[in-house]
């Protein structure tokens, strides 16, 4: 499905007009591939490239910039670990693990039943309830190893 | 008055689930003094502004009235852009601040933007932030309706309107030339400065960048004048200020505190003390880019000008005994930064939150300038070399100068970010990482 749907340019059409140029608009209209499609490939991408007359190049290095614009597959929910020092001298390692170990999958890799992929994040910014993550729009912490499976368990 | 641990202006809200319903805001006061504000002159509120003393709280510190003083006269088209990008490792308060209060921040944009003359205005939001966003943007659309926004803002004829932008996960997005680019849809490179923003800005106009925190104080400064506000604080900062309280600690959380509590007031009285019944360690004051505080150093007011000037906190070094300088002879000893305090026990391994804090900024680095995306990948690479106990003879050395050389030589300050704090760590806990180094051999020992 390379071509943008009706609902994915209407959605776009909406960002363009409350910003000066079309071009602006680029980020929102990744994000809004994105969401349609839980991530970005290649035919979305140039897709998205020729409806806002932006090179392809152009594009890519802007989808490649942002953490939270995915150019490979994600699983149905993405759980996104607070990886920076605040969670860290919280004990953010042992969360990590147990988290790989409940997925059976590494972070960055699509579980089996292609329900989750997480990812390592760079400071999620809730240092007062370290370790954190989130998991598609929800926000945990403080999460203790023995919390993960039971988290994961609320997002079928 | 000075502000005391129970004076709260801008968390008066923080649990109230109700004060983010506009009906609820303007029964607590709410838009009055917007109203106030209306029916002064432009420049008499920037005079206000100025005079209370108001300093920036995403990073800098830089007096938010001096800033306002840096759009020309002249111009036409000026925009206010509100930093709510928040990701500066252990900050955690604006999220509160529009969680709970969003009306509270519209206000202050809104008065902003009066004073300011500008019409079109953004609010450059963290894409993580899912719980705050639509908040934020029901508040828009509430203070839309009843004309607190919009083409003619309560019938005052001035006009003023408030876009959300989310940002889409990148932490130099938070500097705020990067945040320009961004806002322009494009990636987030810094741009060198000058021209400033307050000169060129966004889509090639004058903007001005202030912080959450900042513009949320601004409603009060309207309402009980630039006086009280400067009295509230200490010196030549004005006002609270809030804390965010992370680490080893029994209570952690965002705290709005007077600055002149001292670090460890903050610790022991504020958060109940260290976890576990241990010692403290070591303290990072403000946001992981500042350079730590020793055991030893903490009984400094948590204040703009104190932290960078007391003389009970070493000055930052290249070498032992040899001062760091930031320029013109200037020593660095540490900042008050984003309000991210965290805080480690007596059983921190220091080298290794080191190369933790270096990894992040290599990580965020944008790679556009050589000494920082080569530097910080050279720190990243030997702080964690010395952190696993696989570093070599020197390694000490070769970090702090490789850091002393990005400080100073890039275009935006994540360079410093990612300095400072290496020389930070080497300065106060030197023997730590030289202990964690195999024992070099006689005589060529650094
Ligand atoms: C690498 C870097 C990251 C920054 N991140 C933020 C941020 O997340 N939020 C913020 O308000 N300011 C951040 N700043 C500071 C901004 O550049 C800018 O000084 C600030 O938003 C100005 O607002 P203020 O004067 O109200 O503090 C950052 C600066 C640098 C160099
Ligand atoms: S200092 Fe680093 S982050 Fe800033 S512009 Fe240069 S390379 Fe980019």
């Amino acid at each position: 499905m390379a071509a943008l749907s009706s609902a994915e340019r209407a959605e776009i059409d909406a960002e363009i007009a409350i910003l000066p140029d079309a071009r602006s608009a680029s980020i929102e209209a990744l994000k809004t591939v994105q969401r349609h499609r839980r991530w970005i490939d290649d035919d979305a991408l140039g897709a998205v490239a020729e409806y806002l007359d932006l090179s392809k190049h152009e594009l890519e290095a802007i989808a490649s910039f942002y953490n939270l614009l995915f150019r490979k597959p994600v699983g149905r929910h993405v759980v996104l670990v607070c990886d920076s020092v605040s969670c860290w001298i919280l004990g953010n390692e042992a969360v990590k693990q147990a988290l790989e170990d409940s997925l059976g999958a590494a972070f960055g890799e699509v579980t089996r039943d292609d329900r989750f992929t997480a990812l390592p994040m760079q400071c999620l910014g809730a240092c007062d309830r370290g370790p954190a993550l989130m998991i598609d729009e929800d926000l945990h912490g403080p999460v203790q190893p023995a919390d993960v499976s039971e988290l994961l368990r609320r997002y079928p | 008055m000075p502000a005391d641990v129970d004076t709260k202006i801008i968390t008066r809200q923080f649990g109230n689930e109700e004060a983010k319903n506009i009906e609820v805001y303007e029964s607590l006061g709410g838009y009055r003094q917007l109203r106030r504000a209306l029916g002064m002159k432009p420049e008499d509120i920037k005079a206000e502004v100025k005079a209370s003393n108001l300093r920036g709280r995403g990073g800098a510190g830089f007096p938010t009235g001096v800033k306002w003083g840096f759009v020309p006269a002249d111009a036409e088209d000026v925009y206010l852009v509100c930093n709510a990008d928040e990701s500066e490792p252990g900050t955690c308060k604006d999220r509160e601040l529009m969680y709970w209060d969003p009306h509270q921040l519209l206000e202050g944009m809104i008065i902003s933007a009066y004073a300011l003359g500008a019409r079109n205005n953004y609010i450059y939001i963290r894409g993580e932030m899912m719980r705050e966003t639509p908040v934020l943007e029901k508040a828009i659309a509430d203070a839309y309706e009843r004309r607190y926004l919009g083409e003619d803002v309560l019938g005052s004829g001035f006009a003023c309107h408030i876009t959300v932008h989310r940002g889409a996960g990148a932490y130099i997005c938070g500097e705020e030339t990067a945040l320009l680019e961004s806002l322009e849809g494009k990636r987030g490179w810094p741009r060198l400065k000058p021209p400033f923003p307050a000169v060129v800005g966004v889509f090639g106009k004058p903007t001005v960048v202030n912080n959450v925190e900042t513009l949320c104080n601004i409603p009060y400064i309207v309402e009980h004048g630039s006086q009280w506000f400067a009295d509230l604080g200490v010196g030549r900062s004005g006002g609270t200020r809030i804390v965010c309280m992370s680490g080893h600690l029994e209570r952690p959380g965002v705290y709005e505190l007077p600055m002149t509590l001292t670090m460890r007031q903050l610790i022991d009285d504020v958060c109940g003390g260290i976890w576990k019944g241990r010692e403290v360690k070591c303290v990072i004051p403000g946001g992981s880019s500042m350079p730590p505080m020793s055991a030893d150093e903490l009984d400094v007011p948590c204040e703009f000008d104190a932290l960078m000037t007391d003389e009970r906190i070493k000055p930052v070094e290249v070498a032992p005994g040899v001062p760091f300088d930031m320029g013109g002879g200037k020593e660095l000893r540490t900042m008050a930064g984003s309000g991210g305090i965290m805080v480690m026990d007596d059983h921190t391994d220091i080298p290794a939150v080191c190369a933790r804090v270096v990894e992040f900024y290599h990580h965020e680095s944008c790679g556009q300038c050589t000494p920082c995306r080569e530097g910080t990948g050279w720190l990243a690479k030997i702080s964690h070399r010395v952190a696993k106990g696989e570093g070599r003879p020197g390694d000490v050395d070769l970090m702090a100068s490789i850091a002393d050389g990005i400080a100073g030589n890039t275009i935006c300050a994540l360079g410093e970010a990612a300095a400072w704090p290496v020389l930070g760590f080497l300065t106060k806990f030197r023997a730590e990482f030289e202990a964690k180094i195999k024992a070099p051999k006689e005589g060529a020992a650094a």
